[in-house]
């Protein structure tokens, strides 16, 4: 029988493979990509406290969507900062990136 | 054992395993491609939570558009030296990080655990896509109609940002 907590737990999985990713890469755009995996995870968590918790309520579903979408607006943003950097640099490195830093 | 059970463990490993993947291969391409097949694994995972609608927006707007938005990407700032299988390394902090991801699925899958959670033996509806649409505009219209306009700005933001700058020289 799967319960709720195998999803939760898939889903904790899920979001620490990812945090790993965000944290510990050296590219741009594969800290994006870990992202993406980090809010992936969530979505997972949302859909199934919505089955297990509150079956006749759709709210989860709802949410899991609104996310589908700032994630989706996040992911555009974030490759056309990273295309100005790559055009202004010629680098993606994140430690190569250090305007802010004296 | 239970067909869904079955269904379960599968789609759990091979999502899990194409994450690892998407971290650990060193070819930011190979990595694209495993995250696409992370997307369809968790696409999988709604529908065996009756979130069908759900499943079919994963597979639009992720293993499509978003994955060929970051292939796009890697195309524009990749200019393989002949050197690709560099192009997605570690950076300093990798051990850190493992520390820290360890120490936060500890916090995170004990409280999951500890947590005794109501769980009612309800059924999801099997067509809930009319729900959906009757929900979204009522009860949530204004969220609905303000992440069309976010859906906007962002577009026009990510235009406004990558366009070729004109040489001010």
């Amino acid at each position: 029988m799967i319960t709720l907590n195998h999803y939760l737990l898939l889903s904790a999985i899920l979001f620490c493979i990812g945090l790993y990713g965000a944290l510990s890469k050296k590219n741009a755009i594969a800290i994006l990509i870990s992202i993406e995996l980090m809010l992936n995870a969530v979505n997972v968590n949302l859909v199934a406290i919505t089955k297990f918790l509150t079956p006749g309520d759709i709210t989860g579903q709802i949410f899991a969507l609104f996310v589908i979408v700032v994630a989706a607006c996040e992911v555009a943003l974030g490759l056309a900062i990273v295309v100005a950097i790559y055009r202004d640099r010629s680098t993606v490195e994140v430690e190569n990136l250090d305007w802010l830093k004296w | 054992m239970d067909l869904q059970v079955i269904a379960f463990w599968i789609i759990a490993f091979v999502t899990l395993g194409s994450a690892l993947a998407v971290v650990y291969l060193t070819n930011i391409v190979h990595s694209a491609l495993a995250l696409i097949m992370t997307f369809l694994g968790i696409a999988s995972l709604y529908l065996t939570l009756h979130a069908d609608f759900l499943a079919a927006v994963q597979v639009l707007v992720y293993a499509g558009a978003v994955s060929i938005l970051i292939v796009f990407g890697i195309m524009l700032i990749t200019r393989g030296e002949g050197r690709m299988c560099e192009t997605n390394t570690f950076g300093k902090y990798k051990y850190t990080a493992f520390v820290v991801i360890a120490a936060l699925f500890g916090v995170i899958s004990y409280f999951i655990i500890i947590t005794p959670w109501q769980v009612t033996n309800g059924i999801v509806a099997e067509e809930n896509m009319g729900t959906i649409g009757e929900v979204l505009f009522n009860n949530f219209v204004i969220p609905f109609e303000l992440a069309a306009i976010l859906l906007t700005v962002a577009m026009i933001g990510a235009i406004v940002i990558a366009r070729e700058v004109k040489n001010l020289k």
